[in-house]
């Protein structure tokens, strides 16, 4: 299949698009990556994600699509005769989705409570985020991979999260790997895989960053 | 043929998502109200994470989240398609019922608030008919796929019956005819397909019961 002209509007500290990234290289689809300015967002962007006006955006054929996970599934279903990311299986698609949506409903905003609050409200959110990937550790079992032998749909969704852990973890003042180093020994299988690595950047650089992100949200 | 089980509220729209998907594609199940004012062991075995319903059981395995569980009716019962072909279509429909998963709940939130909280989700509320009106609704199209209806319209259907009721108790009127008539063209649409028409819980008892919510919510501190 001719691979047609695939960009990807991005944003390098985006989990999100980290997700497709990931996707894009266990493919081996060629694309072009366009940094965005999430300050100062481009008309490209406007018109590509209308209405969120966020990131990521993958353009296929000139053609927007909008949402990591829909953008995932995209990807799944058009180059769908490599490294498939869903498995085949109606039963366990579901189970797949079900706790891609488990995690897109709560790990985003309470890792942002995590880095970016205080206090009461701080420890509160550190408690969730401990929780909630304590059950992904607990659903990830003795396997070796969330997808089985190799990275899957909910690997791709969960392993971009790990890279702001040790944000988290400096701005919480506690360690993710004390308590659940199954998750942590999971997360080192992912960045063996080549896709997995090149995708996210170093944790250091995130925590580096977030000092001026917090300047830029308006947040002490 | 495993059995199919699903176990729902007779109030909850998405319960009544999962309705209207096994009736489109002639699945037969059998149907279990839970009370969740005491939820049952057993819907809290199934769902342990959330605890909630809609949850399908298929050949004794569970599966949670209405739309979650639309797709895999979808794809374990292929015959009177719900989602297109085409990738790119498939793409879009599950943009706008992502849409409808994030931004829905906004109407919920009005309903049950008051003061300024509840003038802030009115004013998201109208944000997000408006989008739909503008941007996933055209002037050419029944339904939101096209000619035959789908997991979107689906997605969308609380707005076509439990809105109207939510507006009648909460006494704010949202979705005006001459402001959202593609809105409006659309609920009529829907709701004469004969399985939504067949299918919507009774209007006078969810009145009722939605005013008995209401009032508990604004009387507790």
């Amino acid at each position: 299949m001719e691979d047609n002209k695939v960009v990807l509007l991005d944003w390098w500290a985006s989990a999100f698009a980290m997700r497709v990234k990931i996707a894009l290289a266990e493919k081996g689809i060629k694309y072009e990556s366009k940094e965005q300015n999430l300050f100062n967002k481009s008309q490209e962007l406007l018109e590509a994600n209308p209405i969120h006006k966020k990131i990521p955006v993958l353009i296929h054929d000139g053609k927007s699509i909008c949402e990591s996970l829909v953008i995932l599934q995209y990807i799944d279903e058009v180059w769908h005769d490599k490294s498939p990311l869903l498995p085949s299986d109606p039963y366990r698609r579901s189970q797949a989705r079900f706790w891609a949506d488990y995690i897109d409903k709560k790990l985003y905003s309470t890792g942002r409570r995590v880095w970016t609050g205080k206090g009461e409200d701080q420890e509160v959110a550190k408690k969730e985020l401990i929780e909630l990937l304590k059950t992904m550790e607990g659903e990830l079992g003795d396997k070796h991979f969330f997808g089985g032998d190799t990275i899957g749909f909910l690997d791709v969704t969960l392993v971009p999260f790990t890279s702001w852990f040790y944000t988290y973890e400096t701005w919480g003042n506690f360690s993710i790997e004390a308590e659940c180093p199954k998750l942590i020994e999971w997360a080192k299988r992912c960045l063996e895989k080549e896709s997995v690595a090149n995708s996210l950047p170093h944790p250091h650089k995130i925590y580096e960053y977030s000092f001026e992100l917090k300047k830029k949200l308006g947040i002490e | 043929m495993a059995e199919v089980k699903l176990h729902g509220h007779w109030t909850s729209p998405f319960s009544y998502r999962v309705i209207w998907a096994l009736k489109l594609k002639g699945i037969p199940y059998e149907y279990i109200e839970e009370d969740l004012s005491n939820k049952s062991p057993l819907l809290l075995h199934y769902n342990p994470v959330h605890k909630k319903i809609p949850v399908l059981v298929h050949g004794g395995k569970p599966i949670c989240e209405s739309m979650i569980i639309l797709e895999y009716l979808e794809e374990t019962w292929p015959q009177n398609s719900l989602l297109p072909t085409d990738p790119f279509q498939r793409a879009v429909a599950r943009f706008w019922i992502k849409f409808a998963e994030e931004k829905g709940p906004t109407v919920w939130m009005m309903f049950r608030s008051s003061g300024e909280e509840h003038e802030k989700f009115k004013k998201e509320s109208l944000e997000m008919l408006k989008t739909i009106e503008e941007m996933a609704l055209g002037d050419d199209k029944k339904f939101f796929g096209g000619d035959e209806i789908s997991l979107v319209d689906i997605a969308f259907g609380a707005h076509a019956h439990w809105l109207g009721v939510i507006e009648e108790v909460a006494g704010v009127k949202l979705l005006e005819a001459h402001k959202f008539p593609r809105f409006h063209a659309w609920i009529q649409n829907f709701k004469q397909v004969p399985v939504i028409n067949e299918n919507l819980p009774d209007r006078d008892q969810m009145v009722l019961t939605f005013k008995r919510i209401r009032e508990s919510l604004l009387a507790s501190p």
